[in-house]
């Protein structure tokens, strides 16, 4: 489990390797053909900045040999925004006084004829973490409900057991998005004073279980600027590189969510500044080659105009972020705003101006026998 | 003197360029390069297209007589998968023609072997023309040939990696034993691999990311044409080969002449 690994490590000591890396350190890592982590700790140091122009080709390289000139087009679906946890940055969090929502299945088939209207192929179920509405057993519906619709259906919701995983994955499920939020142990416990979500360990190992239960597809990721974000990548990078060589046979992606206001929440600790976002999505392309990088609508216009080639593999494009945002209730609560509001059309367009292929359909769910043998 | 077709299973092929379609900057340059190409055989992946959509993107661009599908497993990890979606594939596209890809690992999109052999060997029991994407192991390719697959499929070097045959040793050894086509599959980067591999005997090659990503797909595929075609023309010609022996002036041999 990658427990034993984390435990070896120590957040302020990775702190100050992290800084004190030297210029020599970053050309080093920049003329390997195979990087480590400690590659990746001087790619996303501050003595990289001044080499984010070359990060940026190579990373632009190292890209398009993988992906081709294509782009994955992705839309999250919000089942639901009730949560008995308490994050002090979600404006879904317990003690946030909104209007509390759970999609019906009639809601939730106008959701998905609103999304298949735009040509998705691909879906992304979310919820928040309440057992007693939004269990495993509404999951499973939900997947029963909308499989026909999708070639490939990924959630994220709260940490399941390895049971509970190979479960939905019987049903179709493909990926599951679970992100560790920041990896400072003791700070971690401060952001999530309440609820399941509260313990840190239980998450940390939720893509091990991912792993065991052989779901094809594990998006990691932390909140950028709940911590410091250079130490929190690093781990996230050091986790990624633990379940490549544990689970071979899963394919991973990373997303950089970056904090942005919602209703009643903090503040960044340490602001991430665009130039530093590029910076970091370079360092991960030249860390791994084969990774799905993917940015969401929480970015303006400019930054995704410009980001996606610098080694962005998926981009999402019209999403709303409350249960019903598409059809049902276009107007209630948002979790986090959003800062594209373009339709997938026009992102569509863009992406060709751009010579990207959009990509609707990758995945097809007669390549999944399991849930073929009840 | 004309070169003769290539044939596989019950097709003659007049191009030994095969194609894929993935990587491409959009449907329609796709169809410009793969017709440049002169390609007669070009692998779509199950899970790009839509068969049942008559509006499907990539599928509407390889309307063409002269292309053949050539529908591929990838995204399987065990032979099990692998029988199960070839079959939706020929239902889905109407072809018996298959080539199988069993990479369970997504990083480097190795085939397993184990599973390559069971499933080729239950998909030519259920009627299909298989092609096996494997690695350049004679072996395996002599068992692969035993359950009756149609070709073999080595690859020169990692997928996507443009390297060109760094399994060329293995390569002759394949080429010389095979009694079914050989087709090399991945990895060839520029069109001086793609004239190598013909040179060295390989009856066909596979080429997608290097057309693809190219600065220009349409004349590289004009390019891979040219090179496949004059390798294939220096084999059938037969390559007068570099001779690293010096003739001696006092011959070992000279007594057996006495």
């Amino acid at each position: 489990m990658f427990k034993e690994l984390f435990d070896t490590y120590d957040w302020d000591e990775v702190k100050a390797s992290i800084y004190a890396k030297t210029e020599g350190e970053v050309v080093e890592a920049l003329n390997k053909t195979h990087r480590n982590p400690e590659d990746f700790k001087a790619l996303i140091s501050p003595a990289a900045l001044p080499f984010l122009e070359e990060m940026s080709q190579l990373s632009h390289a190292l890209t398009l040999k993988r992906f081709g000139n294509t782009m994955q087009m992705y839309v999250p679906l919000y089942l639901s925004n009730e949560c008995q946890n308490i994050c002090n940055y979600c404006g879904f969090s317990f003690d946030n006084h909104i209007k509390r929502k759970t999609l019906t299945d009639d809601e939730i088939l106008k959701e998905v004829a609103a999304i298949k209207a735009w040509g998705y192929e691909h879906v992304l179920l979310v919820t928040g973490e309440a057992n007693q509405t939004v269990g495993v057993p509404y999951l499973k519906h939900a997947v029963q409900l909308i499989r026909e619709h999708f070639a490939n259906i990924s959630i994220e919701v709260q940490p399941l057991e390895e049971n509970e995983y190979q479960e939905l994955a019987e049903e179709g499920l493909n990926a599951v998005l679970v992100y560790q939020e920041t990896y400072h142990k003791d700070n971690y416990k401060a952001h999530h004073p309440k609820g399941k979500k509260s313990n840190f360990y239980y998450r940390l190992e939720t893509p091990d279980r991912l792993g065991k239960a052989g779901v094809h597809k594990i998006g990691l990721g932390v909140l950028l600027g709940l911590e410091d974000w250079r130490v929190d990548s690093f781990f996230t990078a050091l986790h990624l590189d633990y379940l490549e060589k544990t689970y071979w046979q899963t394919k991973y992606a990373v997303s950089f969510p970056r904090l942005r206001p919602a209703e009643g929440v903090l503040l960044p600790k340490m602001e991430l500044r665009d130039k530093e976002l590029a910076q970091l999505i370079c360092a991960y392309r030249l860390f791994n080659g084969e990774i799905e990088l993917s940015i969401s609508t929480r970015e303006n216009e400019k930054f995704r105009n410009n980001i996606i080639k610098l080694g962005i593999t998926s981009i999402s494009a019209g999403s709303k972020t409350n249960p019903g945002g598409y059809a049902v209730e276009p107007e209630s609560l948002e979790q986090f705003a959003i800062s594209d509001e373009r339709t997938p059309a026009e992102i569509a367009t863009m992406l060709k101006q751009n010579g990207y292929e959009p990509v609707w359909k990758d995945w097809d769910l007669a390549l999944m026998t399991t849930r073929h043998d009840h | 003197m004309e070169s003769k077709g290539l044939k596989i299973g019950d097709k003659i092929f007049n191009s030994r360029l095969f194609t894929g379609t993935g990587k491409f900057s959009s449907s329609g340059l796709m169809e410009q390069a793969l017709l440049a190409s002169g390609s007669e055989l070009v692998t779509v992946a199950l899970k790009r297209v839509d068969a049942q959509n008559e509006d499907d993107d990539i599928l509407k661009h390889l309307g063409h007589p002269q292309f053949n599908l050539l529908p591929n497993t990838s995204g399987v990890r065990t032979a099990k998968e692998a029988v199960f979606a070839a079959q939706m594939a020929r239902e889905a596209l109407e072809t018996n023609w298959l080539k199988l890809e069993i990479h369970p690992d997504p990083k480097y999109l190795l085939p397993d072997p184990i599973e390559t052999l069971k499933a080729a060997e239950e998909l030519v029991k259920l009627g299909f023309i298989v092609l096996p994407y494997v690695h350049a192991d004679p072996v395996l390719c002599k068992r692969l040939e035993e359950v009756g697959v149609a070709a073999v499929m080595p690859l020169g070097s990692p997928i996507g990696s443009n390297k060109g045959l760094r399994a060329k040793d293995f390569l002759e050894i394949i080429i010389a034993q095979s009694k079914v086509p050989v087709v090399v599959d991945a990895g060839i980067g520029a069109p001086s691999h793609a004239a190598e591999a013909m040179e060295m005997g390989a009856d066909a090659l596979l080429v997608n990311t290097a057309i693809a990503v190219a600065g220009d797909p349409v004349r590289m595929a004009i390019a891979f044409k040219m090179a496949v075609d004059a390798g294939r023309m220096a084999f059938e010609a037969r390559l007068a080969k570099p001779s690293g022996l010096a003739v001696a002036s006092s011959p070992l041999t000279a007594f057996l002449e006495d």
